[in-house]
């Protein structure tokens, strides 16, 4: 029997890109300067992204929607999932939902995918690089009554309504099989998402949220009414339903009592020169003092 | 009621280090709150376990003992410690920062709807005020961690939600036996009572593990490299350097992600907490994230191009100058002095 296609939602996430943190990233005062660094798709969000292109790719007539939370800013990497084979994508976007710790932006995340009806396959990078917390996933299934499996390399597939995934753990591999609906995190073992496609960058390069419409010439408007496609979905508070006493700061158990910027304490360091000289030196005091040897 | 409780994860009969280091924790954070300090043991054929757990001072220990709990999987674990929890009301529960406890953590603080902070990489007790709900509370648990690449240092409270929950890497504290002889309970759970038949969804049907070849962990020296070595083989240098002095190499998390050493050998916040005696950070920047988990080598060398390096102000001693001509000279030296 042929399967039908099955549904699929990939958790996306802008972040900041914490990895390349130059020079300007800090200011004088020795503060974070959020400016400078660039915003990126979450890297393991796009490990996620191609383990759920590969199941299009496999099973005829599976569909793969893109979700994110955040400002409207946030829809450029909807438009990056386009362009590697998404079928759609919604930005969840509204003050609400600022402040949110991971559970009050799980339970954000599981009220949008609920609004999505049925769906069978959700797939999340393992974590995002500028918070390392690997909550939100297990969390968004929890909210979901719906079994997880983390920390996965290879979704091997779907069959009888079972999904078969092999895990990277800390010290070895396990694969596990488990029914539908799953929530699958991605770990970055996993295989790299293939790059853009030039088809795709052609269709979909015009695509906006609609709090990107707001500055746009008319025949951009008129383009938009042609091509419904070019509509990135876009969901404030209003357009899910939800409990408002669990959405932002209200519905975050975590507070933030005090953040501490890093300043290094100097201590007096021995300055030495790469001469042979001053190696030689190093090496005798290390060996004498039996630091090493 | 109202106690520490320590989720303890087992790996083939023995209790991981990183569960002995939280009920070392564990048991300070119970002696300051003046109450007591209890652990949880899922799995199977668990028979005398609590052996290995007591001496660290706990007083009571849960053992849920059922063939379906070994390997771990996410639902079944998940709903006996929601129901424990449920029942006994811990004000701190602490796990693992592991593929386990990241997997089963959340799904707990989900179910509960109570806070959970990744990694921290200090836990202490202290009293927080909301001076906009004009409340204060008394003797929170605080959950330090780096955030935002290591850039800064969050401390982050739970101020009405029950049970604190904070997971924490291996090798980030220290574990310690309090006494041999130290006397606590046993307390055998009713598996049926705890778990639902559909909690077994999803199942274990093939598990290849190895034990990891490398232990920069227990690592006397360490010579580690960054983003800043440049290239795989340029690593290479290091690992020439490690086998002449007898250390292991280890990278920053630039460095793994740079692909120029595997994920095992990262040192820092996402990565395994070091304390060597002599530590060579080569072409490593030093931001907070990698030196959190290496701050506690006896001796650093720091060797970077960069005059500047934040890595400097940790170091005992700073060669300003590129790793291709200093690591040689290292290696040449050693071999001199030593013949």
């Amino acid at each position: 029997m042929r399967m039908k296609g099955l549904k699929i939602v990939v958790l996306a996430k802008q972040v900041p890109d914490t990895r390349n943190v130059g020079k300007d990233a800090m200011k004088a005062d020795g503060t974070v300067n959020r400016a400078a660094l660039p915003a990126i798709f979450n890297p393991e969000d796009l490990n996620a992204l191609e383990q759920a292109l590969r199941l299009k790719d496999k099973y005829e007539g599976t569909e793969v929607t893109l979700l994110t939370m955040g400002p409207g800013r946030a829809a450029e990497i909807i438009r990056e999932g386009l362009y590697r084979g998404a079928d759609n994508g919604y930005l969840l976007s509204d003050r609400a939902f600022a402040g949110s710790d991971t559970l009050a932006t799980s339970y954000a995340l599981s009220c949008a995918i609920k609004q999505m009806g049925k769906v069978d396959v959700i797939i999340a990078g393992r974590q995002a690089i500028d918070g390392d917390t690997a909550q939100v996933g297990p969390q968004v299934a929890e909210k979901l009554g719906m079994p997880q499996i983390t920390y996965a390399e290879e979704v091997v597939g779907v069959e009888k309504a079972k999904v078969t995934v092999k895990r990277r753990l800390e010290n070895g591999v396990e694969v596990v099989e488990g029914a539908l609906p799953m929530m699958i995190t991605v770990n970055a073992s996993a295989p790299e998402c293939r790059p853009r496609n030039a088809k795709y960058v052609m269709k979909y390069k015009h695509a906006r949220a609609v709090s990107e419409m707001q500055n746009v010439a008319e025949d951009y408007i008129a383009l938009h009414n042609n091509r419904p496609y070019l509509h990135i979905g876009e969901w404030s508070v209003n357009d899910i339903e939800t409990k408002e006493e669990e959405l932002g700061l209200s519905g975050s158990p975590t507070k933030v009592k005090s953040i501490e910027n890093v300043v290094f304490q100097a201590k007096e360091a021995k300055v030495l020169e790469p001469t042979d000289g001053d190696m030689d030196e190093l090496m005798k005091e290390l060996i004498a003092n039996h630091t090493i040897g | 009621m109202n106690n520490v409780f320590v989720y303890c994860e087992i790996d083939e009969g023995k209790v991981a280090d990183v569960s002995l280091e939280l009920l070392t924790k564990g048991r300070k954070l119970a002696d300051d709150l003046k109450c007591q300090l209890e652990a949880v043991v899922i799995g199977s054929n668990l028979k005398g376990v609590e052996k290995q757990i007591i001496p660290y001072g706990v007083d009571m220990v849960w053992i849920a003992d059922d063939k379906r709990l070994y390997p771990f999987t996410t639902l079944p674990h998940t709903s006996i410690v929601v129901k424990l929890f449920q029942e006994q009301k811990p004000q701190i529960a602490l796990m693992g920062a592991t593929c386990i406890g990241r997997d089963l953590g959340p799904r707990v603080s989900s179910a509960l709807h109570s806070g959970l902070t990744a990694d921290c990489t200090s836990l202490e007790i202290g009293d927080h005020e909301d001076k906009k709900a004009k409340k204060s509370y008394k003797d929170l648990l605080y959950q330090i961690r780096p955030a935002f690449g290591g850039n800064i240092v969050a401390t982050i409270v739970n101020p009405e939600c029950r049970p604190q929950m904070a997971t924490v890497r291996e090798g980030v504290m220290k574990k310690q036996i309090l006494s041999d002889a130290y006397k606590g309970k046993v307390k055998n759970l009713e598996v049926e009572q705890y778990v639902k038949p559909e909690d077994f969804v999803v199942s274990v049907i093939e598990r290849h593990m190895e034990k990891s070849k490398v232990n920069i962990k227990n690592a006397g020296i360490i010579v580690s490299g960054g983003y800043g070595v440049g290239s795989k083989e340029n690593f290479n240098l290091l690992y020439e350097l490690a086998d002449v002095i007898g250390a292991e190499v280890g990278a920053s998390r630039a460095a793994v992600d740079a692909g120029y050493a595997e994920h095992e050998r990262q040192i820092g916040q996402t990565g395994v907490t070091v304390r060597p005696k002599l530590y060579i950070a080569c072409g490593i920047s030093g931001q907070i994230q990698h030196t959190a988990g290496m701050e506690e080598s006896s001796m650093v060398i720091a060797i970077n191009t960069d005059p500047n390096a934040p890595i400097n102000q940790v170091a005992d001693y700073v060669i300003t100058g590129d790793i291709a001509t200093v690591v040689p000279k290292m290696i040449k030296y050693y071999k001199e002095n030593t013949k």
